[in-house]
């Protein structure tokens, strides 16, 4: 029953937030000096035109007409047109929308790997020179952000020992027999290891550059965790049975200490994600953030007004998984 | 308590020291940019384009860091991109901090419609991918130094009032709060005069933080070419230039690279020592 309550107080508070969202991203854009119809049309065009273009676009309302007619059309799943490619603002956005997925949830896993492994090699290791080395390596990994990570990965790796591509999502010379946009996922389904190959080591640099922030917080948080569970007495009583470090560690410290880090990977995930925005553009990856700059550049209202949207029903979405994750994995809280 | 201070006055942290110097010569190069830059950060010569830095061969006296396609002088360009980004740092930064901690103070303190408000609204912030959100506003606002400011604010401010509001919760319900209400004291008063000085060294901690943001946000603004002008010596315009460049010319990247990497590194280690160094004094 409280597990219900609390989905739907959630429901009732992500859709406030996303209204407030739309509002603030519906105004603000429509205090830009420049007239997005006077950029699209040829010199010497003539008023009718331009009035027409403009009907076209429903620029010739009020503002709040506008806005009623925007909302009712997202409500319907119609995001409106976009100006520059003149598409639906859907089915370009859900074009992308794969792209930017994957790279979010690759980087995902390697900081939860590259964190997970440093947490429990500093654990093991803990009052040794490995954990003194793991903790100023996540002080400098948390001081210094994915976009400095991407540039440095680039000199490194994309110039100085050229292992991977320094741009794009994959190479133009392959052909591509897919049916969705999520290469990576599908080139493993069809079993086209060459592409999914060629994926990787175009994702590889992006990917990390946005795990590297994340994973030095899952370190430092998990390691904590896990030495303060060290110390408790369950732990001591499997160690006085006999077990070994290594399962006292991941057998028993581990289940125990991982809640809390669990919680703020959630929360950091969203902050990943919108770190792609940049990324994406540092390494001409073609997803989301990438589409979301140019649009921002050629004043396309209708597809900004969309990207924004998605990117906010994105971050609510994953604050309430993890909300949800979090009540479930609580006895405390799903009980109480 | 007193052994306490002496503790933490004895165990001054070195990467207090290495930061606050290298942002302290950083502060002197910006100011001193037009003694110590050999050349005009705008000048451009073709013939002079692509030089290399002055330990490889084919590099010209005058250009000791070598220089970029359009004959630029990096050295130089490096420095006078130091002015930008620590005005940057140290406007943007203080107006975040203001803006957000009194919006925190209140909605921590006072409660009620008002820090209903200002929660709803630091979660809608939330929701918005903050570098796209700073694109958008930049667009709106035009480019420039103001524009820029202005959205580092605008966007920022939920950062400081998300943690002040916090503390401020924390620190009304304490005793010394009650006491001051018993002896008559107004609700803004305690604000100002009990319950501010107490979440003080956190907002110095968050500001420092704040800086080496705003450095990024700016050098990430140039980059995407939206910052002040394309003439204008940014290092993310810089940046931008040395990553289209890469293959000829590593130096047009490297050297404003490594120097907003110590900057961001400085501004941030600076908060950490600075919030390690509070904290044994606030226990």
């Amino acid at each position: 029953m409280t597990l219900i309550r609390i989905i739907l107080k959630r429901l009732l508070s992500m859709s406030i937030t996303l209204i407030g969202v739309a509002v603030i991203v519906f105004f603000i854009i429509r205090i830009v000096p420049g007239n997005p119809i006077a950029m699209m049309l040829p010199p010497g065009a003539g008023e009718e035109d331009i009035a027409r273009l403009k009907a076209l676009y429903g620029f010739d309302k009020t503002l709040p007409e506008q806005f009623l007619i925007w909302v009712r059309g997202i409500l319907g799943g119609d995001f409106g047109t976009s100006i520059t490619s003149r598409q639906p603002v859907m089915s370009l956005v859900l074009g992308r929308l794969p792209a930017t997925l994957e790279l979010s949830i690759m980087a995902l896993v390697m900081a939860v790997m590259i964190g997970g492994a440093l947490a429990l090699i500093g654990t093991r290791q803990r009052g040794g020179k490995a954990e003194a080395l793991i903790d100023v390596t996540n002080g400098v990994s948390l001081s210094v952000p994915d976009f400095l990570w991407g540039l440095l990965f680039i000199l490194l790796f994309g110039v100085l020992w050229p292992v991977f591509h320094i741009s794009g999502r994959v190479s133009p010379a392959l052909d591509l027999p897919f049916v969705t946009n999520f290469y990576l996922f599908e080139s493993l389904l069809r079993l086209r290891f060459d592409i999914w190959l060629d994926l990787v080591s175009h994702m590889f640099m992006p990917a990390l550059a946005l795990a590297i922030p994340l994973a030095a917080i899952i370190a430092q948080l998990l390691k904590q965790s896990l030495k303060e569970t060290m110390h408790l007495d369950y732990v001591t009583l499997a160690r006085t049975k006999g077990y070994s470090e290594n399962h006292v560690i991941l057998r028993e410290a581990l289940p125990n200490a991982i809640l809390p880090t669990l919680t703020l990977v959630g929360v950091q995930f969203t902050f990943l994600i919108g770190g792609t925005v940049i990324i994406e553009r540092l390494f001409s990856y073609e997803g989301l953030g990438n589409m979301a700059i140019d649009a921002v550049i050629n004043r396309d209202l209708p597809l900004i007004q969309g990207i924004v949207i998605l990117f906010a029903v994105i971050f609510t979405t994953v604050n309430l998984l993890v909300d949800l994750t979090y009540a479930l994995l609580n006895p405390r809280l799903r009980h109480g | 308590m007193a052994d306490g201070r002496a503790a933490a006055k004895r165990r001054i942290n070195p990467r207090l020291w290495l930061s606050g110097g290298w942002l302290l010569i950083l502060a002197v190069a910006a100011l001193a940019a037009p003694l110590l830059a050999p050349q005009d950060p705008l000048a451009q010569d073709l013939f002079a384009s692509r030089l290399p830095p002055m330990w490889q061969g084919g590099s010209e006296p005058g250009f000791p860091l070598g220089t970029d396609s359009l004959g630029r002088d990096v050295l130089s360009r490096v420095l006078y991109g130091a002015r930008i980004a620590l005005l940057v740092a140290l406007v943007a930064g203080t107006c975040t901090c203001a803006l957000g901690a009194v919006l925190g103070l209140i909605a921590g303190y006072y409660r009620g419609w008002a820090d209903v408000v200002i929660s709803r609204l630091i979660e809608i912030w939330m929701a918005f991918p903050p570098v796209l959100f700073a694109i958008l506003l930049i667009a709106v606002m035009g480019t420039g130094l103001t524009s820029i400011i202005v959205a580092i604010v605008v966007i920022d401010w939920t950062r400081f009032a998300r943690v002040i509001r916090a503390e401020a919760m924390t620190q009304g319900a304490m005793d010394y709060v009650a006491s001051a209400k018993v002896a008559g004291r107004g609700r803004f008063g305690i604000m100002i005069r009990e319950i501010l000085p107490n979440v003080l060294p956190t907002i110095v901690v968050l500001l420092t933080l704040e800086m080496g943001i705003a450095v990024i946000v700016e050098a990430i603004l140039s980059f995407v070419n939206l910052s002040i002008s394309t003439d204008d010596p940014t290092w993310g315009s810089m940046i931008a230039e040395g990553r289209a460049a890469i293959h000829h010319s590593w130096w047009v990247l490297v050297v404003p690279l490594i120097t907003l990497f110590l900057t961001v590194l400085s501004f941030s280690q600076l908060g950490e020592g600075l919030k390690d160094h509070f904290d044994p004094v606030l226990r």
